[in-house]
């Protein structure tokens, strides 16, 4: 057999690219069709925003982390402002917890919805973007009437909430669970047992189950490789242990495997918003620790000692004791952690995000290794990564 | 809340390698060990291969710059056992002049981007790195961003009449109240 | 001798007045660059340019509800070369600005560049190292949105403006 010329083609892909999600690039080595060495190159969105988060205050910092991971806003949110929870020693009351699963949740499902539209959009099926987006639009809608804002809201608080939920919260949510089931089954009715679908996602991007670990992924990635780990069941927060919900495992860890496993999640937290509907408690939202949550506007008038607290707060901020702290949630991603460090100050000393995009990203090369060069745009789609969320 | 103190891998550590351990700190439910740059690589090692029955998943690996304070870098490591679920932080301090740690991406492949990320912000180098390249920033950047003598670079805006004072100004650092 | 063409308000032979105004109604006379202008504003098609939390709300643009397509983007682009509207949807980083100009310099005349978005637009939230603080300072732009993240329908009107900028300058950017 003659030596034939193993020359290798390097093609580049991105940072400008329909299919890449965002400002990834990837230098690629191909052998004819096969991929045969994969390097991501990403900074391409890096921000800044640990450093940024080391300059101000712990309440001006609630403003970060929407836009770190803006897909799944009200999780990062409530991920950052648990962790100077944590840091302080409060709990939040029960039912600003309640209200922060329901909208955490509500969050997990916009995001999936995301997913599925992008990766429709990337195999060219039009249709389910735009079917997709429609519940996700009023989702947003929700947001919009709770916190004021669609995406990044600011609505979660150290120690609770910015306000109470509106009065039809409960009824508009719970409409919109009503109508979900019909839409999941409708995008399931149409990609499950769909010739073209199965055959772009099943045994593609397979990551086994080690290699998962060793890269240290998290979420529907690992999840789809069969690792039974979630952030909820492992390290409950925010009331998560009083909730009955499944987690999806897939068996072989390829893309179709954490289609399925993001599929059944919706459905999950559709089971977990309305267990939280149903047993929503009355109470405050705010935990009555003046010298981290602002006195009421009616107390100005009446209380001294409440202006003074109002002015501190606002004017220098809370000072959390030394120490560090790392709290984790379960993100659509994966595993989404805050570790703070405090000296004392107003200020954090450092401020470090555990992205799971990051490590779910650097276990790509290992997906598509070997795989044709058309199953990169279906890898890069399953793993569901957000770039900010990677460069922060 | 999350988070939980790893009784039994510490335990275990504590018994095989106890003079490896320089401090322990217990904070808020969590558990902080202390070690020595040069036994790092061991005390990881064990931590993951045998100090529970499953091996331990590296969750994070980040660096933290303590100036005014010596040693004044801290690489730290977030290691998670997730059956049983258990977490275990694992500190080691690194001297401001050419910082140098040992890299730990034999173990834990994940640890080739996080450690690039720290070389990267803090110009901290892991002695065995297969390609200790700046990954966020562009190559041919100057600096290290997060080290706390290297400023914000915020770029006042002038509005008609007036400069008002850049973000990182509007609230100002007031240190810890007392003692 | 040929045909005299009958000019609205000038009698002609053979042509009567009444015929006149009746091509007049049926009839449209105008510029040549207006219609040119007329044609470019209304089919802008942009390039995929989504870089972080704008993106998510240019695709809620071009999704069902608020529906871009109705003013004439139809399509957004990858290519650079076969697309009009550079929409900066996002934070430029100081490693993405060279390939910003790239892209930019690789769109065919004329091509016009709608900042979206506080950073795209003066850097935002942002005011670090790593940003570029407002892409006008890599590109020129035409129309600023707004916002953090800006509405769809922000984005709609300033296309819209972007539209009218287009009609007013006789299609020449």
């Amino acid at each position: 057999m003659a030596d034939q010329s193993r020359e290798t083609l390097t093609i580049n892909m991105g940072p400008q690219h329909p299919a890449t999600h965002g400002v990834l690039r990837l230098v690629l080595e191909l052998e004819g069709e096969l991929i045969v060495g994969a390097r991501p190159v990403i900074g391409y969105l890096h921000t800044g925003i640990e450093k940024e988060m080391e300059t101000r205050t712990y309440h001006q910092n609630i403003v970060f982390p929407p836009r770190v991971e803006y897909l799944a806003t009200m999780i990062e949110e409530v991920a950052y402002v648990q962790a100077v929870e944590k840091l302080l020693g409060i709990t939040p009351p029960k039912r600003c917890q309640y209200i922060r699963v329901i909208l955490m949740e509500l969050s997990r499902i916009a995001s999936h919805l995301v997913y599925l539209g992008s990766a429709g959009i990337d195999l060219n099926i039009t249709s389910l973007w735009m079917y997709a987006f429609t519940p996700r639009e009023r989702i947003l809608d929700i947001f919009e009437a709770t916190s004021g804002q669609r995406m990044m809201h600011g609505y979660m608080r150290v120690g609770g909430l910015q306000w109470d939920v509106p009065a039809d919260f409960v009824p508009r949510v719970r409409a919109e669970m009503e109508e979900l089931p019909r839409r999941l089954d409708e995008f399931e009715a149409l990609l499950n047992d769909n010739l073209l679908w199965r055959g772009r996602l099943e045994g593609v991007a397979v990551l086994p189950a080690e290699e998962a670990l060793r890269y240290g992924c998290t979420g529907p990635v690992l999840r789809g490789s069969g690792v039974n780990y979630d952030v909820r069941r492992a390290f409950p927060y925010s009331s998560y242990e009083e909730f009955q919900f499944d987690v999806p495992l897939g068996e072989r860890g390829d893309a179709f495997d954490r289609y399925l496993v993001r599929m059944e999640e919706m459905r999950q937290s559709r089971r977990i918003i309305l267990q939280a509907l149903d047993r929503l408690p009355d109470g405050p939202v705010s935990v009555d620790d003046r010298k981290v949550v602002l006195p009421p506007r009616r107390e100005l008038v009446r209380s001294m000692e409440a202006v003074i607290h109002q002015f501190k707060l606002v004017s220098e901020g809370l000072h959390p004791p030394r120490g560090e702290v790392y709290s984790a949630v379960e993100s659509p991603r994966g595993e989404k952690g805050y570790y703070i460090v405090s000296d004392g100050s107003n200020r954090p000393a450092r401020v470090h995000i555990r992205t799971p995009s990051l490590c779910n990203l650097q276990a790509l090369p290992v997906m598509i290794y070997r795989g044709y060069m058309a199953d990169v745009v279906v890898a890069i789609a399953s793993t569901d990564i957000i770039l900010g969320d990677v460069d922060r | 809340m999350s988070g939980g103190a790893t009784p039994a891998a510490l335990a275990a550590l504590l018994a095989a390698l106890p003079d490896a351990v320089q401090e322990q700190v217990e904070f808020r439910g969590e558990a902080t060990l202390v070690i020595s740059p040069d036994r790092v690589l061991e005390v990881l090692a064990f931590l993951r291969d045998r100090a529970a029955s499953r091996p331990a998943v590296l969750t994070d690996l980040t660096a933290v710059d303590r100036l005014p304070l010596e040693p004044r870098f801290e690489v730290v490591y977030l290691l998670t056992w997730y059956d049983p679920p258990a977490r275990l932080r694992v500190k080691t301090r690194l001297p401001g002049a050419d910082p140098q740690a040992e890299s730990v991406t034999g173990l834990w492949p994940a640890a080739n981007w996080l450690e690039r990320e720290v070389y990267d912000l803090f110009g901290i180098r892991f002695r065995g790195h297969p390609d200790l390249t700046r990954i966020l920033l562009p190559d041919d950047w100057e600096g290290h961003p997060l080290r706390k003598d290297y400023p914000l670079v915020e770029e006042p805006v002038e509005f008609v009449g007036r400069v008002p004072p850049v973000p990182s100004r509007a609230i100002p650092w007031v240190p810890q109240q007392g003692e | 001798m040929g045909v005299e063409i009958p000019v609205p308000g000038r009698a002609v032979a053979g042509v009567s007045p009444e015929d006149v105004q009746l091509l007049e109604r049926q009839v449209l006379t105008t510029r040549a660059s207006r219609v040119i202008a007329w044609a470019r504003k209304s089919s802008i098609w942009p390039v995929q340019f989504g870089l972080a939390c704008c993106a998510i709300e240019m695709m809620s643009a071009a999704a069902a509800r608020f529906d871009i397509a109705r003013f004439g983007s139809e399509l957004f682009r990858a290519s650079p070369r076969q697309s009009d509207l550079m929409i900066v949807a996002g934070r430029v980083s100081q490693k993405m600005a060279p390939v910003l100009r790239h892209i930019y310099d690789q769109m065919l005349e004329p091509k016009w560049v709608l900042a979206m978005g506080d950073c795209a637009s003066c850097g935002g939230v942002f005011n670090n190292y790593a940003l570029v603080q407002g892409v006008d300072k890599v590109v020129p732009v035409d129309v600023y949105v707004a916002g953090c993240p800006p509405r769809p329908e922000a984005l709609l009107f300033g296309l819209l403006q972007l539209q009218e900028k287009i009609a007013r300058s006789g299609g020449r950017p």
